[in-house]
C-alpha cells in the first residue's frame, strides 16, 4: 500500500478491507473526457472563426475557414458527446441533464450550451453544403423538407453568426471552467484554466483551418493568427506555473506532478516542445519564406491540444487537498 | 436541527468495526467503502505519534458536491444530511471530483454515485448510524449539534477538537476530538 507523504508524516488506510477504488487515488475520468474537452474546444474555435469570417463578409477570401473546416464540427461534437455519455455511470439517464438548469454547476450550463450549439452547427453547414457538394439532393433521401430548413437557415445566417460568437466563446471556455470548478483538485482549481483552454481550443481550430485552407493567402493569415494564439498560450502556461509556485503547499505539491513527477516528460516533451514550440518555430519559418509543409505544424498543434487535455485531466485527478 | 458526528481519536483503536458495520447495513459492494479508518503517523520511532480516524462523508454545511451536481441529484435534507437521489443521478462523477474527502464512489452495478447517508433510515427511526452503534470503545457520538444539551454539543464544548481540511471551506460536520 502506498502511503501519502505529507511533510514528515504519513497516512495509511487500515480499513481492514481492500478499497482499491478509494485508495490511494481516485481516477474516475479517463480518456473519453479528455477527448471530449479537446473536440469541444476545437469545434467552438472553428465555429467562432467561421462566424467571424461570415460577419466581416470575407467568405470568398477565407473559404477554408468559412465553409470547409466547419464541416468537421457536427462530427467532432457528435463524437465528443458520445465519448461524454460513454463515460457516464448511468448513460441512459443522461436526459436528466435537461430536466433542470443549475447555474452553479458548469457541467449543467455546458450541457445546455451544447444542446444549442450542436444543432446550430448542423444548420450552419446546411447553409452552403449543397454549394460545395452539388450531388447532394435531399429528395433522393426522401427528405425534401430539408430544402425548407436550408432556406430558413440561409435567411437567418447572420443572426446565427451573431449568436455563435458568444455561444462558441462560452463553449470553449467552459471546457476549462468545468475542471477549474473543483476545489478538491488543486491542479484544476485556478482561474486561468478557462482562458487557457479557450486559447488552446482556438489554436487547434486555426490549425484545422490551415489544413482546409483553399489559398496561400488564407493559409498565411491563419498561420499568423495561430502564431499569436500559441504565444498567448505559452504565456498563460508560464503564468499558471508561476501562480502555483507562488501558492501554498498543496498547490506546489499539485504542480509537482507536472514539473517533477509522473507527467513531466509528457508535459515538457510532448506538450511544450512538440505541441507548442516546434509548430511555433515552423510557422514563423514559413512566414519568413522558408518552404515548410504546413501540414506538419498543424498536425503537431492538434496532437498537442489533445495531449494537453489528457495531461490536465489525468494529472489533476492525482492532486488533492492535503490533510 | 443539525446532525453531526463526534469521534474521539484518543479512544479509537482502529478495529474497523465501523467499516464492517456500514458495509453490512448498507450492502456496500465488495471493494468499496462508505467509511474507512485512517492511521496518521507523525514523526519516527521513538518520537512517534499515531492518530486513528474513522472517516466518511463530512455532511458539509457548504457542499461542493451539491454545487457541482448538474442534475440536482446530490442534495441536502433536513438536518444537513447530504444524500444522492438515485433516480436523478447520471453518474457523471462531478461530485466525486469535487469532494476533498474522496468520500464518494460510483456504484459498480447501479452506475450512480453512492456515499455515507449517516444511515438516514436508522436516524429517522431514532437510532444511531450503524458505525456509531457498533463501536466497541464507544468513541463515536451522533446527535444534533444545534441542541446545546446534546452529547455531541457538550463534547465539543469541553474537548479540544479538529475538523478535516477546514481550509477547503466546506464546513465539515464530523468533529475529531484530539
Amino acid at each position: 500500500m502506498i502511503p501519502f507523504q505529507i511533510s514528515g508524516s504519513e497516512e495509511v488506510f487500515i480499513s481492514g478491507r481492500n478499497i482499491p477504488h478509494i485508495d490511494p487515488h481516485l481516477t474516475l475520468w479517463e480518456f473519453p473526457i479528455s477527448l471530449y474537452l479537446f473536440l469541444g474546444g476545437l469545434s467552438a474555435g472553428i465555429l467562432f472563426f467561421s462566424a467571424v469570417v461570415h460577419l466581416i463578409n470575407k467568405e470568398d477570401e477565407f473559404k477554408g475557414a468559412a465553409k470547409w473546416a466547419p464541416i468537421v464540427v457536427p462530427f467532432a461534437l457528435s463524437i465528443g458527446l458520445l465519448a461524454l455519455v460513454y463515460d457516464l455511470g448511468n448513460p441512459f439517464y443522461s436526459w436528466r441533464l435537461y430536466t433542470t438548469i443549475r447555474l452553479e454547476s458548469p457541467m449543467s450550463w455546458g450541457a445546455w450550451v451544447l444542446l444549442i450549439v450542436t444543432p446550430l452547427s448542423i444548420l450552419w453547414v446546411m447553409t452552403y453544403i449543397r454549394e460545395l457538394f452539388p450531388v447532394i439532393k435531399y429528395e433522393n433521401y426522401k427528405m425534401p423538407f430539408l430544402y425548407k430548413v436550408e432556406e430558413l437557415a440561409v435567411k437567418y445566417k447572420k443572426y446565427m453568426a451573431l449568436a455563435l460568437l458568444p455561444l462558441t466563446i462560452i463553449l470553449g471556455i467552459y471546457t476549462g471552467i468545468l475542471l477549474s470548478a473543483f476545489n478538491a483538485r488543486p491542479l484544476w482549481n485556478n482561474a486561468i484554466l478557462g482562458p487557457l483552454f479557450l486559447v488552446s481550443g482556438l489554436s487547434t481550430a486555426a490549425a484545422t483551418i490551415i489544413l482546409f485552407a483553399k489559398s496561400h493567402h488564407e493559409r498565411q493569415w491563419f498561420s499568423k493568427i495561430d502564431i499569436l494564439l500559441i504565444v498567448i498560450e505559452i504565456g498563460l502556461i508560464i503564468h499558471l506555473i508561476m501562480g502555483y509556485y507562488a501558492g501554498n503547499e498543496m498547490q506546489i505539491e499539485a504542480l509537482d506532478v507536472l514539473m517533477n513527477g509522473e507527467f513531466t516528460t509528457m508535459f515538457f516533451g510532448l506538450l511544450v516542445v512538440l505541441g507548442l514550440l516546434v509548430p511555433l518555430i515552423l510557422e514563423v519559418f514559413e512566414l519568413a519564406g522558408f518552404k515548410v509543409p504546413v501540414i506538419i505544424p498543424a498536425i503537431l498543434i492538434l496532437i498537442g491540444g489533445l495531449i494537453f487535455r489528457i495531461l490536465m485531466v489525468e494529472a489533476g485527478q492525482l492532486s488533492r487537498i492535503l490533510y | 436541527m443539525r446532525y453531526a458526528m463526534v469521534i474521539d481519536t484518543l479512544k479509537c483503536v482502529g478495529c474497523s468495526d465501523c467499516v464492517v458495520a456500514c458495509q453490512t447495513e448498507n450492502d456496500v459492494p465488495h471493494g468499496y467503502c462508505r467509511d474507512w479508518v485512517t492511521e496518521s503517523v507523525i514523526g519516527t520511532y521513538p518520537e512517534v505519534e499515531i492518530e486513528l480516524r474513522s472517516e466518511r462523508c463530512n455532511h458539509c454545511d457548504n457542499t461542493p458536491c451539491v454545487r457541482t451536481c448538474p442534475t440536482a441529484a446530490s442534495h441536502v435534507i433536513e438536518g444537513g444530511i447530504v444524500l444522492v437521489d438515485r433516480d436523478l443521478c447520471i453518474g457523471c462523477g462531478a461530485c466525486i471530483e469535487s469532494c476533498p474527502y474522496d468520500a464518494r464512489y460510483r456504484h459498480p452495478e447501479w452506475g450512480t454515485v453512492d456515499k455515507c447517508t449517516f444511515c438516514v433510515h436508522r436516524v429517522h427511526k431514532g437510532q444511531d448510524p450503524a458505525c456509531v452503534s457498533v463501536c466497541p470503545t464507544n468513541c463515536m457520538y451522533f446527535g444534533d449539534i444545534d441542541d446545546a444539551n446534546s452529547e455531541v454539543s457538550k463534547l465539543i464544548a469541553v474537548r479540544k477538537y479538529k475538523t478535516l481540511a477546514p481550509e477547503a471551506g466546506t464546513k465539515p460536520q464530523i468533529y475529531y476530538l484530539i
